[in-house]
């Protein structure tokens, strides 16, 4: 059975993609810190809503678990706790003017193109189904990938322990 | 599960389902209060509520009339948005990790099985944690937007405490998560009908996960008082240091929301204790069929109520942590003894299930 949603969910799918996109153009447009953090947390949010709809259950809760309900948190706490108020508008540079706002459109063009090529229009190219559920990718990060994930948890704790001896200049 | 042909009608079932469950909840959390109320005042030697209706029954009715109708004052300099979306947040996350919460087993009418849950999802246990995770938003933000300084501590330290005790509760639930082999939480108490084996010998202890998971039981249930925010660790309103933390400058119904979904949260975690240690809705059943379908809802009930009573007592008992006290205990026991645990149960599982 190929990953595909349902005819009558198809509805929700455009809905929370369109907030996606509205949320993360106001992440950048917002002026007050909270706020663009708070509109990170709608986008990571309904993207977990699409995962949802793709039947990937487990992906959307640990979405909104690891990112909305931890990282998030943490970018909220250290903005309140730093009391950052309203960002001033910088004078943006001469190159920043000009180049800006096409190299974004080169870009979205690109990825566009990438996706158009992969995806013909007409043609419809349904992703083999995966099991996305907990056990099956317990499975995989603990036989197949148990290096990796080991290494990047070691990554981690090298990351925490910098981070950590940074913070306290004196012992 | 469920065989239904009609998607019309599954839909006009859930939705009488969540009407129901709201209903109850809200009248539960109501009630609460009251109980709350009258449980402090007799184990500190007074009446509590006891004008308003029979032994003050009404009191909760008057105190909702009396939110309404008060005055909804405003600081100056407010963050408007986040000021409103706090409350508002608080409540809704509050009520939305009832969803998956089951109450009973399932019932059959004209060949439709009808379960006592709104919706079983496959990761139910994560889903209540990414709600719960998500309420220390509503807290923070409320703490901020005030724009006043104690609010503003008050924010900071709730959700420094809130953080802290989240990991010891995702660890407390590892070991039976590891016993169960499923995220369902109907799966869960599926797991723990019938009694225990000892080497073959029935010795009519029900089949719960306290008896094997005492440990984690008590991270979980501690950690769970703190994630709430209840004595003793209240800490994010310890009125005599914050005046009222993160909810100092809210009033009336915006206030009241906040009440209602500090209670809420103390439903959902009992709710999820009972449904992790004690068996969920197992107990004794017997009779006709409408009795052995309603028994399990009322033993559901029950144990909800120890635990919410339980809650209560503490309040009446224990004094408020200091705040460092709080989060050493929080990092330095709970969370290696939650750690502990999670590794003494996956050798004893690996243990017993290998060949």
């Amino acid at each position: 059975m190929p990953v595909r949603i349902e005819t009558n969910l198809v509805p929700l799918f455009y809905i929370f993609g369109a907030l996606a996109v509205v949320a993360a153009l106001s992440v950048v447009a917002q002026r007050m810190p909270v706020h663009s953090a708070l509109s990170l947390i709608v986008v990571l949010c309904s993207l977990a809503v699409v995962y949802l709809l793709l039947g990937a259950e487990f992906i959307a809760v640990i979405q909104v678990i690891v990112y909305a309900g931890a990282i998030m948190v943490l970018f909220v706490f250290v903005i309140m706790l730093l009391n950052a108020g309203r960002e001033t508008p910088s004078h943006r540079s001469r190159m920043a003017r000009w180049l800006g706002a096409p190299l974004v459109a080169a870009f979205l063009l690109e990825v566009l193109l990438a996706i158009w090529k992969q995806f013909p229009a007409g043609a419809s190219h349904p992703a083999a189904a995966v099991d996305a559920g907990p056990a099956a990718i317990g499975h995989l990060l603990f036989r197949n990938y148990v290096l990796p994930f080991e290494v990047t948890s070691i990554l981690i704790l090298v990351a925490i322990l910098g981070a950590a001896v940074l913070a306290k200049k004196e012992f | 599960m469920a065989t239904f042909s009609d998607t019309g009608l599954l839909l006009l079932i859930t939705l009488i389902k969540i009407a129901v469950v709201v209903f109850v909840m809200l009248t539960a959390i109501a009630y609460l209060t009251w109980l709350e109320r009258k449980v402090v005042a007799h184990i500190q030697s007074r009446w509590g509520p006891y004008l308003v209706g029979y032994s003050g029954l009404m009191q909760p009715v008057a105190d909702g009339l009396k939110f309404i109708l008060k005055e909804d004052i405003v600081p100056l300099e407010v963050d408007t948005i986040v000021y409103w979306l706090a409350p508002f947040l608080a409540l809704t996350l509050a009520f939305l990790s009832i969803a998956v919460i089951p109450f009973g087993e399932s019932f059959t009418i004209h060949g439709r099985t009808i379960s006592f849950q709104i919706t079983d999802l496959n990761v139910g246990l994560l889903f209540v944690f990414a709600v719960t995770s998500l309420g220390v938003y509503s807290v923070a933000l409320a703490g901020w937007s005030s724009n006043s300084k104690y609010p503003l501590l008050g924010g900071l330290r709730s959700s420094a405490q809130m953080i802290s005790y989240e990991l010891s509760l995702g660890l407390a639930v590892v070991g039976v998560l590891m016993m169960a082999g499923t995220l369902s939480l109907r799966g869960i108490v599926d797991s723990q009908s019938g009694f225990w084996h000892i080497a073959g010998v029935n010795t009519f202890l029900p089949h719960w996960n306290i008896f094997v998971q005492p440990v984690g039981f008590l991270v979980y249930f501690t950690a769970a008082i703190a994630d709430t925010n209840r004595v003793p660790f209240d800490l994010p309103e310890g009125e005599s240091e914050l005046v009222g933390g993160y909810h100092t400058e809210y009033s009336s119904m915006k206030f009241a929301m906040f009440f209602m979904s500090e209670y809420a949260n103390m439903i959902t975690v009992s709710c999820l204790a009972t449904i992790l240690f004690f068996g969920g809705w197992h107990g004794p059943v017997f009779g006709p069929y409408v009795l052995r379908v309603l028994l399990p809802v009322f033993w559901f009930c029950f144990k909800l109520f120890c635990f919410l009573f339980f809650y209560i007592w503490m309040r009446g008992t224990l004094p408020r942590f200091r705040y460092d006290q709080l989060m050493a205990f929080g990092w330095k026991f709970l969370l290696p003894l939650g750690l502990l645990n999670v590794l003494a149960t996956s050798f004893v599982v690996a243990w017993i299930s290998s060949p």
